[in-house]
């Protein structure tokens, strides 16, 4: 397995998100596992483009794939969503403290 | 009191920060136009900003760092795109050397605020653009500290009020 940096991971996890049938996918697939070809269903696209679509999420390690009989079942890894979602609930705080301080500033000079 | 919403798309790597405060535009354009106000807001709880060079104009070039709890100094410049006083500002904001110029004058986040009255007060709306993951992941290492800590009062004092 390669082992990559938190900030590569992240820009997989940031490519994958980027696109709407990806995002669907993820959605549906972090709520209870599905089959490729269930998911295909879903889609107005081949067979082969979902699944390209869940290679990409795979790489970003947003979701994971198991055998089951002679299908693959893809699963959501939430913790995987979590951590960039964290990034930007770090950047939010840090304007949650700049707007308290400008709050600060304003009732001061009143 | 400040009412606050924030909306985080993962997928275009923004944030849309939204806060209101009991003050006219004009006074909370103050904190953006005068320097000496805005290094009291701009840094994170534990990094206190310093702006070196303030050119508040459309073109206009600005340098700042923050200094860390061990004294450690962290450089950032903007580069003013856009003001339309009081009620517009767009900048470029990136990480300087310690000759306090850009390491990478392409590496920016891009910053629109927007002030307008709302009833006697204002709400200030900030749109921070980010061009990587990697970027944002230093910026909100920025803030994560004490941040956190401020931010959770601040989340106790608006359940309470």
């Amino acid at each position: 397995m390669v082992v990559d940096s938190g900030v590569a991971d992240a820009d997989r996890v940031f490519h994958a998100l980027a696109d709407a049938t990806r995002r669907d996918i993820l959605t549906r697939v972090i709520r209870s596992g599905m089959s490729v070809s269930e998911l295909a269903r879903l889609y107005p696209m081949s067979f082969a483009a979902v699944q390209k679509h869940v290679v990409v999420l795979e790489r970003a390690a947003l979701v994971s794939k198991t055998r089951r009989g002679r299908e693959q079942i893809v699963r959501g890894e939430v913790e995987a969503l979590r951590r960039v979602a964290r990034l930007l609930d770090a950047y939010e705080r840090l304007w949650r403290h700049r707007a308290a301080a400008i709050e600060e500033i304003l009732e001061e000079e009143q | 009191m400040t009412v606050i919403s924030s909306t985080k798309d993962v997928g275009a790597l923004t944030l849309t920060f939204v806060a209101e405060f009991a003050a006219p535009v004009d006074r909370v354009w103050q904190v953006w136009a005068d320097p000496r106000k805005l290094e009291r807001w701009w840094g994170p709880p534990t990094w206190p900003a310093t702006f070196d060079r303030y050119d508040f104009k459309p073109g206009g070039a600005v340098r700042y760092h923050m200094t860390g709890p061990d004294g450690t100094k962290a450089r950032g410049w903007w580069a003013i795109t856009d003001i339309d006083e009081p009620s517009r500002l767009e900048f470029d904001d990136g990480f300087a050397g310690d000759d306090g110029e850009p390491v990478d004058p392409e590496d920016v986040t891009h910053a629109v605020v927007t002030l307008e009255a709302a009833g006697p007060g204002t709400r200030m709306t900030t749109v921070s653009t980010f061009r990587s993951a990697e970027q944002l992941e230093r910026m909100a290492e920025m803030g994560m500290e004490e941040g956190m800590r401020l931010a959770m009062g601040q989340i106790d004092a608006i359940l309470a009020d």
